[in-house]
């Protein structure tokens, strides 16, 4: 009898075990700067991506392998080879720089490994250079700034000065606004690219762009470039005559308490802000505030929809490689930032693009919505994906 | 561009050469007096940012950051002085600059794991927020205050170096500290006081600079490389090199910077070569 219990106890288990073993078998190189200029938005997006798997109760199911990319392309390309060729993972989720995802696309379209892109923006990962094996859920350097175009001239803004970094995010961004901008009847007069990661004094660009007489001044700046620059835009006092507009990125929830009392009044545009009065981001801005002690980051909803797709698309039965980069772009639902979905024709995000305008409140600073673009979708671009 | 334009462009130059003047001024004299390659001294230029923001938010006052940070910053230089600086003294230059720059990945992690990742910022006290208005320009009146303080440890380390006794020790010590000793100064002593001086116009650096650029992991090594350019363009050890590197290359940086940012990031550097190659000494040199 005892035997027989014995035996009984250890099918059981051995059973368990197996039904287990099925669901536990997805391995995730998370693949993310933890330091370097963008370390911070490495760790808000790690802590998005674990929240949706604690919340869904599925962090047994994965197995995860952390590798740091210091923001460099060669160490991003040599850690994702590491993590395909050595820990063989299924999928990688990550990639904050729009240069280390530039590095990666070749080798990750030979492997035939999914890659989740929770930041980097660059245009041609989900155009000319798309992938079906790169699905990005964060946004693209166009969907987020084409938007402001029409809106600004609709304000009655009709000529702008524009400044952002000297490298590939800067100029897409800048060039994607300026197009919009220009279709919609408004005129760049003038603007800069300043030298990335060395612009630690934004005076002389500023005065300079007093001086063209500008109706306005449209930035791209993100993480420590845009405390600086939104800081010493309010020291120079040119608010009421020169106001700020830019990418949502110059005010993100996540460092515009760094920013202060300068950021008021500056309207962005951006894919996701914490005030989205609907029950999904209420829900998620309360589990990351009672987990954080702070409102959620955009970079922290890319990494939260990284582990939602990824979970959505095991859930429709993928388990290996290829069957995972097909789920993927099939994935649709409602998360905090709205309706989201993969478009097939070029395994971007379609999502909707929110302008918001930095306002001050009781406890400190929050975002105003002052005008909403449903359904943002990019044109292929060159992607010959469908 | 009018004169107003360049009015401003050229305040905001003169802003940023004192900051590097603030920087500069410690390391050309750690070099010239002591013969050390200190190259962790922008880390101690980020942790006068660092703690003045921690002292600004505790006290909730700025003056308290102002007066605090620098004092903090200089027991942090003591007990650098006491544990490495001291017995590597004598070790040559090589084993000098590799601990200095091991230093400024200690610095840099500790950092990271006290005040995080993410740049911050501090605030302007009301009385220096806003702008100031004068000939018909704006500018920001914490700049001004920048300037303001520049010149000030300008005119007092100019006065404790050509007027005081200590100046005259310290000048002797630059001119040749081995004949400084015979003649009764104590070098030692002297050494570890300027080394703490150096220490506290970093932190004093850092904090001042902390509501303009805000206080980031990256400042102290971004720092770093236009105050070597400053030292080495100045000539080892002298106030009046310090100043005049300072001038210029805030002056190249900023005005390159209206006219041309691309051409501005390298022209520092083709100066420094030029120097280099024609006075490796330096402009002015603390010893003829």
């Amino acid at each position: 009898m005892r035997h027989l219990f014995a035996t009984i106890a250890v099918a059981a288990f051995a059973t368990a075990s197996v039904s287990q073993a099925a669901l536990a078998e997805t391995k995730v190189g998370l693949l993310l700067p933890k330091s370097g200029t963008y370390a911070a938005l490495g760790n808000e997006i790690e802590a998005g991506f674990n929240l949706a798997l604690e919340e869904a109760g599925r962090t047994g199911d994965f197995t995860i392998v952390a590798e740091d990319t210091e923001v460099k392309p060669p160490v991003g390309l040599a850690k994702a080879r590491k993590l395909v060729l050595q820990d063989n993972v299924d999928v990688i989720v990550g990639i904050v720089s729009s240069g280390v995802l530039g590095a990666l696309r070749d080798f990750i379209d030979g492997a035939e490994v999914p890659l989740i892109v929770a930041n980097a923006g660059n245009n041609a990962a989900t155009g000319a250079a798309c992938s079906p094996y790169i699905v990005r859920v964060s946004f693209s350097n166009g969907q987020v700034n084409r938007p402001m175009g029409p809106w600004l001239v609709d304000k009655g803004i009709k000529k702008v000065y524009t400044l952002a970094p000297d490298y590939a995010a800067g100029h897409q961004m800048i060039e994607s606004f300026t197009a919009a901008y220009e279709a919609a009847g408004g005129e760049v007069i003038g603007g800069e690219f300043t030298p990335f990661g060395q612009t630690k004094d934004f005076g002389p660009y500023l005065t300079n762009a007093k001086a063209a007489g500008p109706d306005a001044v449209f930035v791209f700046y993100a993480g420590g470039e845009a405390i600086s620059f939104v800081k010493q835009y309010g020291s120079f006092g040119l608010a009421p005559d020169l106001p700020l507009f830019g990418s949502g990125f110059l005010t993100s929830p996540l460092y515009v308490g760094a920013e202060g009392d300068a950021a008021i009044g500056v309207v962005a545009s951006l894919h996701y802000i914490p005030t989205l009065d609907t029950p999904e981001n209420k829900a998620f801005v309360e589990a990351f505030k009672a987990k954080f002690d702070r409102p959620p980051s955009e970079y922290a909803v890319q990494g939260y929809d990284a582990a939602r797709v990824l979970l959505g698309a095991i859930d429709a039965g993928a388990t290996d490689r290829a069957s995972i980069a097909a789920a993927l772009p099939k994935v649709k639902y409602t998360g905090p930032r709205g309706p989201l979905e993969i478009d097939p024709a070029t395994n971007n995000v379609v999502q909707n693009i929110y302008i918001y305008e930095t306002v001050k409140a009781d406890n400190g600073l929050t975002q105003k919505i002052v005008g909403t673009v449903e359904g943002v979708r990019d044109d292929p671009n060159g992607c010959m994906l469908q | 561009m009018d004169s107003g334009v360049w009015a401003l462009q050229l305040l905001n130059a003169l802003q940023y050469s004192m900051l590097l003047f603030l920087l500069s001024i410690g390391l050309t004299v750690i070099l010239g007096l002591l013969h050390f390659v200190n190259l962790a001294h922008g880390a101690l230029y980020m942790m006068g940012a660092y703690l003045g923001v921690s002292v600004a938010m505790a006290t909730g006052s700025y003056w308290a950051a102002l007066f605090l940070a620098p004092l903090l910053v200089t027991v942090i230089g003591a007990v650098l002085y006491f544990a490495l600086i001291e017995r590597l003294r004598h070790s040559g230059p090589m084993n000098q600059v590799l601990v200095t720059f091991g230093l400024i990945f200690v610095f840099l992690d500790v950092v990271r794991l006290l005040w995080g990742d993410i740049a911050l910022g501090l605030d302007v006290p009301p009385l220096l927020a806003g702008t100031a208005h004068f000939f018909g320009i704006a500018f920001p009146t914490y700049r001004l205050f920048i300037i303001f303080v520049g010149l000030l440890v300008m005119a007092l380390l100019w006065v404790v170096l050509a007027r005081t006794q200590i100046g005259a020790m310290i000048r002797a010590g630059v001119e040749n500290s081995d004949m400084a000793a015979a003649m009764g100064i104590n070098v030692g002593r002297l050494f570890f006081a300027v080394f703490c001086v150096g220490c506290a116009l970093a932190g004093l650096a850092g904090v001042v600079a902390a509501p303009v650029l805000s206080a980031t992991t990256g400042m102290g090594v971004s720092i770093l490389v236009p105050t070597l350019i400053v030292v080495v363009i100045g000539g080892l050890g002298s106030l009046e090199g310090a100043i005049v590197g300072s001038l210029i290359v805030g002056f190249i940086e900023t005005v390159g910077a209206a006219l041309a940012p691309n051409v501005a990031a390298i022209s520092s550097y083709v100066l420094l070569a030029a120097i280099l190659i024609l006075r490796p000494q330096g402009l002015i040199p603390a010893r003829g």
